[in-house]
């Protein structure tokens, strides 16, 4: 057996590639699962396309995963792989422009057939030309090789090859040390009913790993120390998951059963998925026939003291705008979460992008106010989705809870949070009559609570409460049908006060570890690790920079105008034309700068810290 | 006609009962009623708060959600709670509702605009997913709110403000419609016959699932006399027939009139009423084929032969009962929910 050797690294960033039916996100998922329990910080990134199963060996079929983990605290799935690991023809000229000279790309040979390669439009093998010179190529035949290892399971030639990827998994699982133990439990889990497909998958990876260690084609394996964090229990968790947890736990911290109304659309699916399997947890999930249909009845379910949440993503939100205006009448609680995806229209199904603020926050007839929260990373979607429910709850409104593609299927490490330090939610349903005068004593369903202005909640089934509401415009406290003028504009003005005093919304906080910066940068929603990475490196190149991140879009924390004069410049990149500076402009009357992307992917910590870079050195 | 309700039918099982008798004042709001003078709608309201206390329920866990257009201002007259919603989306709501709240009795009030034209989708959902709710559609074959317009009701070639020429549509059957859909409980029954109304609102309170009564409802200004000739004394009798379950299907002053089977093309057609192949008609029916036949009897544009009653009642599980099921079904298996094992799931790991 040749001396292997063992080189330390900080980080790495690795993308598996292949077609869409190659089994990549699995291939990454369990890398990623590895990487966790080893104590990484991480950060990933899935990409795939939105056929299900585009034609094989074609570009826009190949699906992707890219993994960045590092024994430090990272805050983005790394700007360009260090290691690409492709699949087929397709996969390799698809990702080559995004890795850099001198990366490590490990190639599966078996499908670089002429045709195959035409079908990508090379004339010539680039494995035999100059096209790869640059980098550190390892070209394998890792279908032929799996095949012969898979030989004793006699499988078809089709079944075999589609071990590959745990071959590529235990491979990499090797060269970077990683245990292959919890993928042999999990195939042992997914495939127990079917033996011959667990062994041989089994087999597969072990062969990966085996081939990395005897062979003579790697001398060097790797190692990323575990990162230095924060004590505690963790998990990996991607954001759809975070946020379908986050909805659970407002439900248990508000004592309301938990109802979901949903219509499936990409990226926002996963929600229902997860929050269907929690019956136990008094969790009601309806599959509606349509996006209005799902929101009517999660609102209906309020009315009836549930919590009400609806998912979806932009096209679902301007189908259900009707309903989010008619929720802001009746002012009853209501959580409608937008997975935020390229549009207009269909769009960018599979990719991110955070072009739905204006639209969620002004997407209706009338003056329609609605708080917004959103979430900053994948495990951040569980706190906002605690909050958004307790903004709903506490103030009787529809609450938009921004996430997007990015944060839905990316993961990172949470420390699990202790249930019992979770905020309660306070639900507080009328139960008495609340008015007294001329002689009258009654219910109004539109006498508000003088501090908070939020109107009673009184649900069907107490008796003496009985009222009725409706999108009509409501008389001041008793709540009746009003067509009176000066009524209407104070009920405009109340509905937009109640929204704007929402209490318990931190100041933003700024981070300026030199306390000289002249210059902020200014993001929300899934921005924050990329402009995070990127303040570092303009930091680390000697350059003072201050970062803030709103969380809340509407109302904004009150030191939000201050704290924006006082800086000479501020930066807000983001993934729209610059909805989020428009607000800015428009309340508080600074001329903020905008970087703005829209290429369905998260920014670049590099291409930021440019951005970041230029504009101080301009003050 | 089926019996008036029985106390704990299966529609109502899970509902509380009131502590002490009720009567029509009780489940009459201190709102004014403002439908034009001489609505068909006055008639339902009245007939509907007059045999609602027959029900003995809770009045606070009734529940009547509506839409838009003149007969959705209904929940704002009764005395119970209530919610006016969007257009053609109170399916929707109160679908969310009764799935939430099975000690609810839950009614939609709707109109021909607001459940066909733009609710058609809901409407149909609901009554295919046979969620527990009672959905009274007046039909009054116009848009009354909007002034005037032709309705997905309106008989082809209707004069209104946007058809000076003649509308171009064919109507909808919304009893075809709703067998179609899957419906479980279809009638229909018309606003100036208050004994009809009354009985065919009981059956379908006491059915599970969801009821569907299509009510001929005159618009007095826009489309007035729409249903005269099921109305007027003189010619009602040849133009209307009356359901009864288990009987055969004949109409006529005197029974003159009857429906048989043509055994050529299985279609239902007018025959004596003495003819020794009248169907009879069976509300029970599993195979929805004969009270679809029936729907059909009714001429699209003059509404002559248009059958009134029960066409058809039978049992199927409710949508929310299956649901709640399910959440039992899952703690009897696994246990209620842990939050604190949810959230730390297989995979994790310890630092410090």
């Amino acid at each position: 057996m040749t001396v292997k050797h063992v080189r330390e690294l900080d980080r790495v960033v690795i993308r598996f590639a292949g077609d869409s039916g190659d089994g990549m996100q699995l291939t990454g998922d369990r890398f990623t699962a590895e990487a966790a329990s080893f104590g990484n910080d991480l950060s990933t990134l899935p990409n795939f396309p939105a056929e299900i199963r585009a034609p094989a060996g074609t570009l826009p079929g190949v699906s992707s995963f890219q993994l960045h983990f590092a024994n430090y605290d990272i805050l983005t799935p790394g700007d360009a792989p260090d290691v690409l690991v492709a699949m087929n023809p397709a996969a390799l000229k698809a990702n080559l422009p995004d890795v850099p000279k001198g990366a490590t790309i490990i190639v599966d040979t078996g499908d670089f057939t002429p045709r195959a390669l035409k079908k990508v439009g090379w004339d010539t093998n680039p494995l035999e030309d100059s096209t790869l010179s640059a980098y550190k190529v390892h070209a394998l035949d890792l279908s032929g090789i799996t095949m012969e290892a898979l030989a004793p399971f006699e499988l078809s030639r089709k079944d075999a090859s589609r071990s590959k990827n745990m071959f590529a998994l235990g491979l990499l699982s090797w060269m970077y040390g990683r245990s292959i133990d919890g993928t042999v439990r999990f195939l042992q889990e997914k495939f127990a009913s079917r033996e011959t497909i667990r062994d041989a998958n089994i087999a597969a990876l072990k062969a990966g790993w085996n081939y990395g260690e005897t062979t003579e084609e790697f001398a060097v394996s790797y190692e990323v120390k575990p990162a230095a964090m924060p004590a505690g229990i963790y998990r990996n968790i991607t954001g759809n998951l975070a946020l379908a947890y986050g909805l659970v736990a407002a439900a248990r911290q508000s004592g309301l059963p938990l109802f979901l109304g949903s219509y499936p659309i990409t990226p926002a699916s996963d929600i229902l998925h997860e929050l269907s399997k929690h019956k136990r947890f008094g969790v009601r999930t309806f599959q509606a026939e349509d996006e209005v249909a799902a929101i009517g009845a999660a609102l209906g379910a309020s009315f009836g003291g549930a919590l009400g949440v609806t998912t979806t993503s932009g096209p679902g939100v301007a189908l259900k705008g009707e309903t989010v205006g008619l929720a802001v009448s009746l002012e009853l609680p209501l959580v409608v979460v937008d997975v935020q995806r390229g549009g207009p229209s269909t769009g960018l199904p599979t990719k991110t992008e955070q072009a739905d603020l204006l639209q969620v926050l002004y997407g209706r007839n009338g003056e329609s106010p609605v708080p917004v929260v959103a979430a900053s990373s994948p495990s951040d979607c569980f706190d906002a989705a605690i909050e958004a429910a307790r903004i709903a709850v506490t103030y009787r409104t529809p609450v938009f809870l921004l996430s997007d593609g990015y944060l839905a299927n990316g993961s990172e490490p949470w420390a699990v949070p202790d249930v019992d330090a979770l905020p309660t939610i306070n639900p507080d349903f009328a139960h008495e009559l609340n008015y007294d005068g001329d002689g009258e004593h009654a219910f109004w369903p539109y006498l508000r609570d003088p501090e908070t202005l939020a109107r009673p909640w009184a649900i069907p089934g107490t008796p003496g409460l009985e009222h009725r509401i409706g999108g009509i415009e409501k008389l001041d406290g008793p709540g009746t049908i009003s067509y009176d003028p000066s009524n209407h504009d104070r009920m405009v003005r109340l509905r937009q006060a109640k929204v704007d005093g929402i209490a318990g919304i931190p100041d933003l906080q700024v981070d300026d570890p030199s306390g000289e910066a002249r210059m902020l940068v200014l993001g929300w929603g899934s921005t924050y690790g990329p402009i995070g990475a990127a303040v570092r490196r303009a930091r680390k190149a000697g350059h003072n920079v201050a970062q803030a991140h709103l969380r809340h879009l509407n109302p904004m924390p009150a030191n939000t105008g201050d704290v924006l004069k006082s800086y000479d410049r501020v930066l807000v990149p983001e993934m729209n034309l610059g909805q989020l500076a428009l607000l800015l402009r428009g309340k508080y009357l600074v001329d903020v700068v905008g970087y703005n992307r829209v290429r369905g992917l998260p920014f670049k910590a590099e291409e930021l810290a440019e951005v970041i870079v230029e504009e101080v050195g301009s003050l | 006609m089926s019996a008036p309700v029985e106390l704990g039918a299966p529609g109502l099982a899970g509902v509380p009962t009131a502590d002490a008798p009720q009567t029509k004042k009780d489940f009459t709001s201190d709102q004014e009623v403002r439908w034009c003078p001489g609505c068909g709608d006055y008639a339902v309201l009245a007939a509907v708060q007059g045999f609602l206390p027959d029900l003995e329920l809770a009045r606070e866990n009734i529940v009547f959600i509506s839409g838009i257009g003149c007969s959705s201002r209904f929940p704002y007259y009764m005395n119970t709670y209530g919610m006016h919603s969007i257009h053609g989306r109170a399916p929707t709501i109160a679908t969310g509702l009764a799935a939430a709240r099975p000690d609810l009795s839950v009614w939609v009030i709707t109109g021909d605009g607001d459940a066909l034209s733009i609710g058609g989708n809901h409407l149909i959902h609901a009554l295919r997913r046979n969620v527990n709710l009672t959905i009274l559609l007046f039909n009054n074959r116009i848009y009354g709110l909007t002034k005037g317009q032709y309705s997905p009701t309106s008989e082809q070639g209707k004069i209104t403000k946007s058809t000076p020429m003649g509308s171009l549509e064919a109507p909808f059957n919304p009893i075809s419609l709703a067998l179609g859909a899957e419906a479980t409980f279809v009638a229909r029954t018309i606003d100036s016959d208050r004994k009809h109304l009354t009985s065919v609102l009981s059956a379908a309170a006491a059915h599970r699932g969801t009821s569907l009564v299509e009510i001929y409802q005159n618009c007095n200004i826009f489309n007035d006399g729409a249903f005269e000739i099921l109305k007027n004394r003189d010619s009602r009798d040849e133009v209307l027939i009356r359901l009864e379950h288990g009987e055969p299907v004949r109409f006529g002053a005197d029974g003159q009139h009857g429906v048989r089977r043509n055994p050529a093309t299985g279609a239902l057609e007018v025959c004596d009423g003495d003819d020794p192949g009248l169907v009879v008609h069976d509300i029970t029916a599993d195979d929805p084929t004969q009270a679809f036949a029936l729907s059909r009897l009714a001429d699209p544009g003059t509404l002559a032969r248009s059958p009134i009653g029960i066409f058809r009642q039978v049992e199927r599980p409710a949508y929310g009962d299956l649901m709640n099921q399910q959440l039992d079904d899952a703690v009897t298996a696994q246990g209620e929910g842990d939050l604190q094992d949810l959230l730390r799931g297989k995979d994790t790991w310890t630092v410090g």
